[in-house]
């Protein structure tokens, strides 16, 4: 590998923010212990607090996702009472009412279900094809790589709220949870085809992929037997982060009055609706606010710990 | 030198022309017919659209509209939204708010964050290294959407100390919104900083500048921190690029009239010319500050040469 190619590799780690770096040659990765990179990573991972109050509350949102009724206390977030409007939270309701005089503590309850569903959703667009054109660019190089990587620029150059928002308001994918999720990836993919692009060019310049090819193993083998593999680690962690980057840009669409609508429940739209009443009823606001927030922080509070665990570099 | 700059700018011809024909096919892949919905109640006479039509170029296939536009463009002429107004008047009007508050940003990222970061790397793993290290993890984690609304709430409805909307009070202003879109990259800033810096304080030169006798304060400010600010100005640099085109939900939570909110306004609006105009402009800002931060890599750090 050039110092080039070396610069590039550390330059996209760092842009999808990891450094686990585990495809560059430079670092010796098998050491005299037995221990593999992943089991030295969980004794890691045990260890740090970040990683244990991220799943915590990962876990939560995720249950919260799947059985909102628990969480919910028995309220039906469309069971409303204009009698209650703008109530603020009790003992009994603990996030008070909205302004159609709904339980808002159902209501924030039930909206995790399409954040998590389209930063999920949007994630796994964004793996794929990052994986395919990074790996296709990556691996054949040249002409191939020259022409994807520019296409990769042109997307790069455009902010994701800004793509998402022209490509939502035009209408061609509709208004809905898929919708946005596929806005969202269209113009997010472009850092993880970079990463996975930079770890195959290390990689295929390895000793091991050269043993391969000598052996008579096909491009197709090389590729998804040993380069790919290798890229996971960093892929990993920048999956994590970017759920929780993908939720808070799916809010903020929505609040822009481009993302979902109602009747759907979204924190965004819950948001959107408070900003008018902050002065009256800022728990409005608030209360969504701050499950939002906790929600973002739970991946990127996981991504963090997983990098620090995955990298070599940080071992003493 | 010379030569890469000439490479880095022949690239970047067509990443501009892609970007915005990217948005230029989505903009007017949008539904409705603008000329229509121009009339408002009372439809306009068959006419009148078709002269409308014909002025704005809405019936030539989508590429030959590029075309026409591209052209216009190289002159100097952004076109006219569909009241008739320049599309360059609306930007000239509209740039310098969000120039003023990309400043403000730039400031706060860059002073605030160099010194948590400086403070963090001298002594790593002590207590301030701690409470940058978990305090920009938070910072990073709070939507700017929602820390848009606690800084408006809490220091512009609370305690009054800041106006909430507007930009009546001149730099005054920008202070509040300019913090929150600063937020995330300043905790970036730090990271950076606390990394360039904590690498350093091992390095060689450092170690004879306090064998020789130097206080520690002039060691941190005049070895270790010269050489360890390299990456953190050049991320400062590309930052001025994204910082523009981040600024629409500042812009919107604070209502400032920049360009970001003009952008949402004529996307809902449907006014093609404006969006396609903005966006690409912000193309350019980025493309722009991403080369010059490049260039600049290599004269700050003589180690690295473009040939």
């Amino acid at each position: 590998m050039t110092d080039q190619q070396q610069a590039d590799l550390r330059h996209d780690e760092v842009e999808a923010g990891t450094t686990t770096g585990l495809a560059a040659p430079s670092v010796d990765v098998t050491d005299a212990r037995q221990n593999s990179l992943w089991s030295d990573a969980w004794g890691e991972l045990k260890r740090n607090p970040l990683f244990w109050i991220g799943s915590l509350l990962g876990l939560m949102f995720l249950l919260m996702a799947l059985v909102p009724q628990v969480f919910a206390r028995g309220a039906d977030p469309r069971a409303c009472d204009l009698a209650n409007s703008k109530l603020k939270p009790s003992a009994e309701h603990w996030f008070g009412f909205d302004q159609q005089g709904c339980d808002y503590l159902a209501n924030v309850v039930y909206g995790a279900r399409n954040s998590l569903i389209i930063g999920g959703l949007a994630v796994i667009v964004i793996l794929v094809l990052g994986v395919f054109v990074g790996a296709l660019s990556g691996f054949f190089g040249g002409l191939v790589d020259s022409l994807l990587s520019r296409i990769t620029d042109i997307f790069y150059a455009l902010p994701l709220i800004l793509g998402a928002l022209v490509i939502l308001r035009t209408g061609l994918l509709g208004r809905g949870v898929v919708a946005v999720a596929i806005a969202l990836a269209a113009f997010g993919w472009m850092t993880a085809m970079r990463l996975v692009r930079s770890q195959v060019i290390a990689v295929k310049s390895s000793d091991y992929v050269a043993a391969a090819r000598a052996m008579g193993a096909s491009n197709h083998r090389i590729l998804v037997r040993h380069i790919l593999p290798n890229a996971v680690a960093p892929v990993l962690v920048y999956t994590t982060i970017t759920i929780g980057v993908l939720i808070a840009a799916e809010a903020t669409l929505t609040f822009l009055g481009v993302g979902l609508q109602r009747p759907a429940i979204s924190w965004g739209l819950q948001i959107e609706n408070g900003q008018s009443l902050l002065r009256t009823a800022p728990h409005l606001v608030f209360f969504p606010s701050i499950i939002l927030t906790l929600t973002v922080m739970a991946f990127i509070m996981m991504g963090d710990a997983l990098r620090d665990a995955l990298d070599p570099r940080q071992r003493s | 030198m010379g030569r890469y700059v000439a490479r880095r700018l022949l690239l970047a011809i067509p990443v501009l022309i892609g970007a915005s024909f990217l948005i230029f096919t989505m903009v007017y892949a949008l539904p409705g017919d603008p000329i229509r919905a121009l009339g408002g109640d009372r439809p306009l006479p068959p006419a009148v659209v078709a002269q409308l039509r014909e002025a704005y170029n809405l019936n030539d296939p989508l590429v030959v509209q590029y075309v026409k536009y591209i052209g216009a463009l190289l002159q100097g002429d952004l076109g006219t939204d569909f009241r008739g107004r320049e599309v360059s008047e609306t930007i000239a009007m509209r740039l310098p708010v969000t120039a003023k508050l990309t400043v403000v940003a730039i400031l706060f990222e860059a002073v605030i964050g160099i010194i948590a970061g400086v403070l963090a790397g001298i002594r790593r793993n002590g207590f301030l290294d701690n409470v940058v290290l978990v305090s920009s993890t938070l910072i990073v984690s709070i939507p700017i959407l929602v820390l848009a609304f606690v800084a408006q709430y809490v220091f512009g409805l609370q305690l009054g100390w800041f106006p909430i909307s507007g930009i009546s009070d001149g730099w005054y202003s920008y202070l509040l919104p300019g913090l929150v879109l600063a937020s995330g990259s300043l905790a970036y800033v730090a990271r950076l900083t606390r990394t360039s810096v904590s690498e350093n304080m091992r390095a060689d030169y450092v170690r004879t500048a306090k064998a020789k006798g130097l206080p520690n304060r002039t060691v941190v400010m005049r070895h270790t921190l010269r050489n360890s600010l390299i990456p953190v100005v050049t991320y400062i640099g590309a930052d001025i690029g994204t910082l523009m085109g981040g600024a629409i939900v500042t812009e919107s939570v604070f209502n400032l009239p920049g360009i970001g909110r003009a952008i949402f306004d004529s996307v809902r609006s449907q006014e093609g010319a404006v969006v396609v105009g903005i966006v690409t402009l912000m193309v350019f800002f980025f493309i722009f500050f991403n080369l010059v931060v490049d260039v600049l890599y290599a004269v700050l750090d003589p180690r690295i040469r473009y040939d």
